[in-house]
């Protein structure tokens, strides 16, 4: 006899192990054991067996590892006798799940058993298969459930009843075959036939279509009936929990006349007096009544339309939502978002009560209540509401605040009719909660500051202000950084007064203190850093008194080990010493941000992918004299056509227009950015010192053909993602008429059709000062090539110097832009330019060309930028 | 149902059962997440905590925390009933239940659960018919055991 199967005891094992002091002793006596079972098991042994089992389960609940006795559990499925089967199949439900491949094997046992003629051992079969069975097993065991419906034990048919219910989550195909010997359940008399039947039928509607249909036209009568007896039937001792009479049967048959009358007037119809009975008649002072109640409103708020239901329901919901018991109020909550829906006046009646549930100490209740709050706000009332919830913030727990400010961010952004208030709210919010903030909202933020022109001054008045009382929220100080950086001499000038606004007087000095504070605050992150030193560049050419002293900050970032820090420091710090004469032009004030754009890439945007690596974008070549002479900001984003994988994310934007490279997990993200786009690949190449460029040929072709143009130390702005439409100007004049000329403009010149090889000649764009018109010609042999011809007019009276066009295109175009016949455009169209392209198109015959455009020039010795979009070409180019 | 599970108050497991499929790990993580989520809760607040997109609905009896989680769309209260249910079945079998019943015990609690609930679906509203199906295969077994023993009696005096 093997020397370990005499071994302990199941109770004896149980004992030893709770009698166990440590973690470590615990582990050395489950190892003994599961010695000992392994030994069994390889001896084969078979009396102990059952309880090596047995052992085995209560380890393995331990969380320990027990897959070698998953054979052990076959071994006993397969043995005759009851007791053997019986904690056989328990062991094959708790140690093995559908999963494993072991599974396949006891699908013959199965079958067996299925077929025995002790309806116990077909009891456990059934168990065993509807808690775990694969798609194959159900498959192959789908006939012998099928036939064990109509057993003549009702114990075996309900069982019977919810293994099929698993057997069609798995094959939906085979439902068909159930739906009519699940239609006959519904007539019995037994409780748990019936509760199986009835959810049977339920999953059976979900699964097809047909099933619904049929249910529907044969069984709705019977089931009203049923749940008409059973409401009415006096008491039961059997069944009744707290004076009702089967609650469990009752949910059941709700729910099942919740799917037949859905969508289904006559259905419908046929079910409203007993519904209206057992709204009005169930006793509500029990949990049970009240699982009734609510499963009975959620049915009445599912069917076809009854007014005077609906009122019933409404009204249980509202003594729902009354009631002290925190269960009771957290269901009515949850049924009052569905509620939302169907009556939206009576739902904003218990606003009040709503707003109160936020503000509860139960952490379920609270975020049910917000979501709600969520989605009762509109137009009418979310100012009051704003207010309400912002103030709670102030007062809220640490671990609500992250979902409270995430919602009343979203409700801001949606809602906000005016900029000014919006300014507000987020300032507040930020001011209360910045470190809850995601970066999503600051950037969103940042991008209306700086549409909002009006609002500069007062914005960044504001965020000095407040900085000064929340200077631990990361958020607000990273968008006052922005902000100062940007606007600092309208924080010390106090332009853009609003009348509401108390005046404040901030020195220069007191600027960049705000920064340097912010800077030196032990808890700022690299970003928030990297942002303080990008704006204190900015500063110094601002503020050329504080000049020297911006100088010593930034040095002391010489010697940071963070390497972004200390390149930024170096290059800022040389610009400051030696390019007094361009550091003016490369600091100017950012363009404003295309809230399109921006918004277009949030949506677009994958979770998790960092910024791009491209924290040179200031990048200087100490010496060398070809500097960029303008602010080199954004970049062309030309990854975002149709190509969906290399989006990036909304975080990168504000990171590239900073220049940011905002976490370590950008090298992790190497592979994504390595194909994102080619942007990179044009900073690297007017940038020095930074790593080699990556080669893609299309903005190559941009970048010699700006060179061409003698273009290189123009202004290399943001060029936009094709996707935003709207053309943008950070010029001073005219921004706003070139894009309403270009709406007006774009939808009629779409429409020309073409006729012909030959191509129609277009106006690819036009302002109150210029105007600009596309000839196309094509090469008879190469289809994907075509030869633009472009003329440009001037339609003002001022001369035009220094003209200068640049066009760029998606990845799937190549551009070759040959020099202009000049770079002066004569007044009043008196003359014009012209400038040949030769685009060609990789996706011809799939794509059409699409390009963005930017035109620099002085008129009347002032820098004019334009720049727009062109999407208007003739098909077939 | 998605699953069941049984958490004393200091966090060991007492039962678990799963059915859908979660893989060992995940299960541990459940576990793990499920009970710092709900033994921290104080005894007033509701029964519902909301969990990766699904409902766990608990309720505690003495020192043990009766777990079932549902998905969003699930009658809590019903659950709660089912969980009530269960526990007053496991009292008639066991005569007054506590935890060390179902220690020693486990496997008869999840007997049990299985007359209760397949495929995470309630099987049996009466507790005197699960009553009746347990005891039924409990004598079947003790009829099994006695025969073995028997046998093995008779072998016994034979070899005498």
């Amino acid at each position: 006899m093997n020397p370990f199967s005499s071994g302990t005891r199941l109770r004896d094992m149980i004992r030893a192990i709770r009698a166990c002091k440590t973690a470590a002793e615990e582990r050395g006596v489950v190892r003994k054991e599961c010695a000992a079972i392994r030994a069994a098991v390889s001896e084969n042994d078979q009396e102990y067996r059952h309880r090596n089992l047995a052992k085995l389960m209560f380890i393995h609940m331990l969380g320990y590892p027990t897959h070698f006795g998953q054979m052990e559990c076959l071994k006993l499925i397969a043995s005759a006798g009851f007791p053997e089967k019986r904690i056989g199949y328990l062991g094959l439900m708790l140690l093995l799940d559908e999963r494993q491949e072991v599974l396949m094997l006891v699908t013959n046992s199965l079958k067996q058993d299925l077929n025995h003629t002790n309806q116990y051992i077909v009891g456990l079969a059934l168990c065993a298969l509807g808690n775990i069975c694969s798609a194959e097993m159900a498959r192959d065991l789908a006939p012998e459930v099928e036939r064990l419906l109509q057993f003549r034990d009702p114990n075996i048919r309900k069982k019977a009843a919810l293994c099929s219910i698993r057997i069609i989550k798995k094959v939906p195909d085979l439902a068909e075959n159930f739906t009519n010997p699940a239609a006959s359940l519904l007539k019995e008399k037994h409780h748990g036939v019936l509760i199986t039947g009835l959810q049977l039928c339920t999953d059976l509607c979900k699964a097809s279509e047909e099933a619904l249909e049929y249910f529907r036209k044969k069984c709705t009568e019977g089931v009203v009936k049923v749940l008409k007896d059973i409401a009415n039937s006096p008491y039961a001792p059997e069944y009744d929990i707290s004076g009702i009479t089967d609650p469990f049967l009752h949910i059941r048959l709700l729910r099942f006349l919740r799917i037949l009358g859905q969508g289904d007037a006559d259905a419908s119809d046929c079910m409203n007096d007993i519904l209206a009975q057992v709204a009005t008649k169930t006793e509500s002072n029990k949990n049970a009544g009240n699982a009734i109640l609510y499963e009975c409103v959620e049915t009445i708020m599912s069917i076809e339309d009854n007014s005077g239901l609906r009122v019933l329901a409404i009204n249980i919901l509202g003594r729902f939502l009354s009631n002290r018991d925190n269960n009771i109020r957290y269901v009515a909550l949850n049924m009052l978002m569905k509620a939302i829906t169907v009556d939206t006046q009576a739902v904003q009646r218990h606003r009040a009560t709503i707003l109160e549930c936020v503000k509860d100490s139960d952490a379920s209740i609270r975020k049910r209540a917000l979501e709600l709050v969520f989605l009762l706000v509109n137009d009418s009332n979310v100012k009051p509401l704003t207010k309400e919830l912002i103030e709670y913030l102030e007062v809220s727990d640490q671990e609500f605040k992250g979902d409270l400010t995430a919602k009343i961010c979203s409700i801001v952004e949606k809602f906000s009719t005016d900029k000014i208030w919006y300014i507000d709210q987020m300032l507040k919010v930020l001011s209360e909660a910045g470190n809850f903030v995601k970066d999503e909202v600051w950037h969103a933020l940042i991008v209306v500051i700086s549409n909002a022109s009006n609002l500069h001054g007062y914005t960044v008045r504001s965020l000095c202000k407040a900085v000064q009382t929340s200077g631990e929220q990361e958020s607000l100080v990273r968008v006052a950084v922005w902000c100062i950086g940007e606007y600092g001499e309208m924080l010390v000038n106090s332009t853009g007064m609003l009348d509401i606004e108390e005046p404040i007087t901030v020195t220069e000095s007191d600027a960049v203190d705000v920064i340097e504070i912010a800077i030196k605050r032990h808890t700022s992150d690299l970003t928030t850093r990297a942002m303080c030193l990008s704006a204190l560049l900015k500063l110094s050419s601002r503020f050329p008194a504080c000049s020297q002293r911006i100088k010593d900050i930034i040095i002391q970032y010489k010697g940071s080990l963070v390497l972004e820090l200390q390149q930024r420091s170096i290059e800022f710090n040389s610009i400051i010493e030696k390019h007094h004469n361009i550091r003016s032009l490369l600091v100017e004030r950012m363009p404003v941000l295309d809230e399109a754009t921006y918004n277009g890439r949030r949506a677009g945007s994958l979770p998790g992918t960092a910024s791009a690596s491209n924290g040179a974008a200031l990048n200087l070549p100490n010496g060398v004299a070809k500097p960029p002479a303008a602010p080199l900001v954004d970049l062309l984003d030309l990854s975002s056509d149709d190509v969906p994988t290399p989006s990036p994310s909304g975080g990168d934007f504000l990171q590239d227009l900073l220049g940011v490279d905002l976490s370590p997990a950008s090298s992790q993200s190497g592979t994504i950015q390595a194909q994102k786009s080619g942007t990179d690949v044009l900073l690297d190449l007017l940038s020095i010192g930074t790593p080699p460029a990556r080669s893609s040929s299309s903005t190559s072709d941009i970048l010699s053909s700006i060179q061409d143009n003698k273009t290189s130390s123009g202004t290399l702005e943001r060029l936009s993602s094709p996707s935003a439409l709207s053309a943008q100007s950070s010029s001073p004049a005219g921004g706003s008429p070139i894009m309403d000329l270009l709406d007006g403009f774009a939808p009629n010149l779409a429409t020309q059709e073409n006729n012909g090889p030959s191509y129609p000649s277009i106006v690819a764009f036009e302002s109150s000062s210029l105007k600009l018109m596309f000839n196309f010609s094509k090469s008879p042999g190469n289809p994907q090539a075509t030869t633009i011809q472009a003329t440009f007019t001037n339609k003002s009276t001022n001369i035009f110097t220094d003209f200068i066009f640049q066009a760029a295109v998606p990845k799937f175009l190549q551009l070759h832009l040959d020099p202009a016949s000049s770079n002066t455009l004569p007044a009043s169209g008196n003359e014009s330019i012209t400038q040949d392209l030769r685009v060609t198109n990789s996706q011809h015959g799939k794509k059409s060309l699409v390009m963005r455009i930017r035109i620099a020039y002085k008129a009347n010795s002032k820098d004019v930028l334009e720049e727009g979009q062109i999407n208007n070409f003739p098909r077939g180019l | 149902i998605h699953f069941v599970l049984l958490i004393s108050r200091q966090g060991k497991v007492r039962l678990t059962k799963w059915y859908s499929p979660y893989s060992q790990k995940e299960r541990a993580k459940v576990i793990r997440e499920l009970s710092g989520l709900i033994l921290t809760r104080g005894p007033k607040l509701c029964n519902f905590v909301e969990w990766r997109g699904l409902k766990v609905v608990y309720k505690r009896y003495a020192s043990l925390y009766f777990c079932m989680c549902i998905n969003q769309g699930d009658n809590e209260l019903e659950v709660l009933e089912i969980i009530h249910h269960f526990v007053e079945i496991l009292d008639r079998y066991f005569g007054s239940v506590c935890e060390l019943d179902l220690i020693f015990n486990f496997h008869k609690a999840y007997y049990i659960l299985d007359e209760l609930l397949i495929a995470g679906e309630l099987q049996e509203s009466s507790k005197k018919t699960v009553a009746r199906l347990i005891a039924a295969q409990d004598s079947l077994v003790e009829a099994a055991k006695e025969q073995a023993s028997s046998i093995s009696n008779m072998i016994a005096q034979a070899a005498k």
